[in-house]
């Protein structure tokens, strides 16, 4: 009993957790949401240009798109946010004066999630059939047209799960900004945790952070599959035989 | 319907490799105007890549477009495609838009119109093919054959001069293609200008002006239907025929 009760000490000690969690929903919660939310909708901008140029017929396009795809896909996102937040963090603090990496912290995550956006973006716009952009063209359509009122709104349905797949790895990858070295009232739910469990020499404060990320993200894991399973199933269809055929006149009986 | 304003077609020694696949190989064609002209073959005879060079879909290598005499091949191709409506033989509908909205999109995008004027002109093309009760319904749910007449009305909605029709009834249920054969014999009896690219031997027999025999990427034979279909002059075109009637 002794382990057990050691083990509940070490892990759900709720004295301290008791004390960490108001901080992780008045600060943590907010702030992993807004690293999140603002790279994510970064994220799909680059994204979207990321793809639009990795299908152009442009061969310019197409290699920048590749080697920023490549490059920010495979590296080690701590990496990448080390490398950003620290990088840039002079330059930006030359230009605008801040000392705060909140900005750096959010650009790198938008960069990361920018690059499997791009991947995902162009996975499904290229599987639209190509006879969708041969009907508009030959409607009189361009090609930019075709593109972004047919072709690119069937594309992005299709991946719409994997962009919620994507925007669950941004919350947790938003937890390693800390290594950036925020401002108190800047910190996400993880370095809350880790502050509160260095402090105490207890882990229970990971705990804590770690069901606020479960609270986020199981949902929407279960919102993929929902998602996923409707596209797959569909609506319920409903065929009818072709009853009126001839209309305009009779026609011929051939 | 009998007043579009249709024109003539003439395509001149048209030239298309794909690499060193020389897929067409100095083809003429001449439809008049009003005239429903079709072309038959066996696969991967040309056929379809042709109706797309004529349209510039793909650009010819060599050779000449006329559109009512004009050559077009230095206008914007997209104003040339205005001109000329297509049919395909997977419909290709807009599956994530409603069958009017893929009748008006073009309409509103193209022509300009408003959005109450574009569908009201939708609904009435609906009307002439018999679907305007499935003005709001997605293009999942329609048969096949339903499917292909809206995709026609797509195509007459913006009053083209010429309509193509790429095997638009090969991808049919066998019950469903004669609707879609009368709605083009229509059309055709209706003035249309039409180049109709076909496996449907009775369709070519009995309702266009000229029949022309494509093999290879070769016009081998081209002339009114009784020559053609009752005293087949080349050997190649006797085989196809004796092969598929």
């Amino acid at each position: 009993m002794d382990i057990l009760n050691q083990l509940a000490k070490t892990f759900f000690d709720w004295e301290a957790m008791g004390q960490v969690i108001p901080k992780m929903f008045t600060v943590g919660l907010p702030n992993t949401l807004v690293l999140a939310v603002i790279s994510g909708i970064i994220g799909t901008a680059i994204g979207m240009v990321l793809a639009l140029m990795g299908i152009s017929r442009n061969a310019p396009a197409r290699w920048v798109a590749r080697v920023y795809t490549d490059i920010l896909r495979g590296l080690p996102p701590v990496l990448t946010i080390l490398v950003i937040g620290f990088g840039f963090s002079p330059i930006m603090r030359q230009l605008t004066g801040s000392t705060s990496p909140y900005p750096m912290a959010i650009a790198a995550l938008s960069l990361m999630s920018g690059a499997y956006i791009g991947e995902i973006f162009r996975s499904g716009i290229q599987s639209v059939d190509k006879g969708q952009l041969e009907a508009t063209r030959a409607l009189g359509f361009g090609y930019g047209p075709s593109m972004r009122l047919v072709v690119v709104p069937q594309g992005i349905r299709r991946v719409l799960p994997a962009l919620v797949n994507q925007f669950i790895a941004l919350i947790k990858e938003s937890s390693l900004v800390f290594m950036l070295g925020l401002l108190a009232s800047e910190r996400e739910i993880f370095q809350i945790g880790k502050d509160s469990a260095a402090n105490s020499g207890n882990l229970s404060p990971y705990v804590a952070a770690a069901l606020f990320y479960l609270v986020l993200t199981v949902p929407l894991t279960h919102f993929v599959n929902w998602i996923d399973a409707r596209m797959r199933v569909g609506r319920p269809e409903k065929k009818e035989p072709d009853d009126a055929a001839a209309v305009v006149g009779k026609g011929a009986q051939s | 319907m009998s007043e579009f304003t249709s024109g003539s077609l003439t395509a001149k020694n048209i030239h298309l490799s794909f690499g060193t696949n020389h897929v067409l190989r100095g083809i003429d064609l001449h439809v008049e105007k009003g005239t429903t002209a079709s072309v038959i073959g066996p696969s991967g005879s040309g056929k379809s890549t042709l109706l797309r060079v004529m349209n510039r879909l793909i650009e010819p290598d060599q050779g000449d477009i006329l559109l009512d005499g004009q050559s077009v091949l230095k206008d914007n191709p997209d104003e040339l495609r205005r001109r000329i409506g297509m049919v395909f033989q997977q419909f290709n509908l807009f599956p994530h838009k409603t069958v009017a909205e893929n009748v008006s999109l073009a309409l509103r995008k193209i022509r300009g119109m408003s959005k109450d004027q574009a569908r009201n002109e939708a609904l009435e093309q609906l009307d002439l093919v018999g679907l305007k009760h499935k003005a709001d319904a997605r293009p999942a749910t329609l048969s096949g054959g339903q499917q292909q007449r809206v995709a026609i009305a797509r195509a007459l909605a913006m009053r083209p001069e010429v309509m193509f029709f790429d095997e638009a009834t090969s991808a049919l249920d066998p019950e469903l293609v004669k609707g879609v054969l009368a709605l083009m014999t229509d059309l055709a009896k209706g003035g249309m200008t039409m180049v109709v690219v076909t496996h449907e031997m009775g369709f070519s027999r009995n309702v266009s002006d000229v029949v022309t025999f494509m093999d290879a990427g070769v016009v081998v034979e081209s002339g009114p239907p009784e020559q053609l279909f009752n005293s087949p002059r080349t050997e190649r075109l006797q085989g196809f025929l004796s092969d598929v009637l």
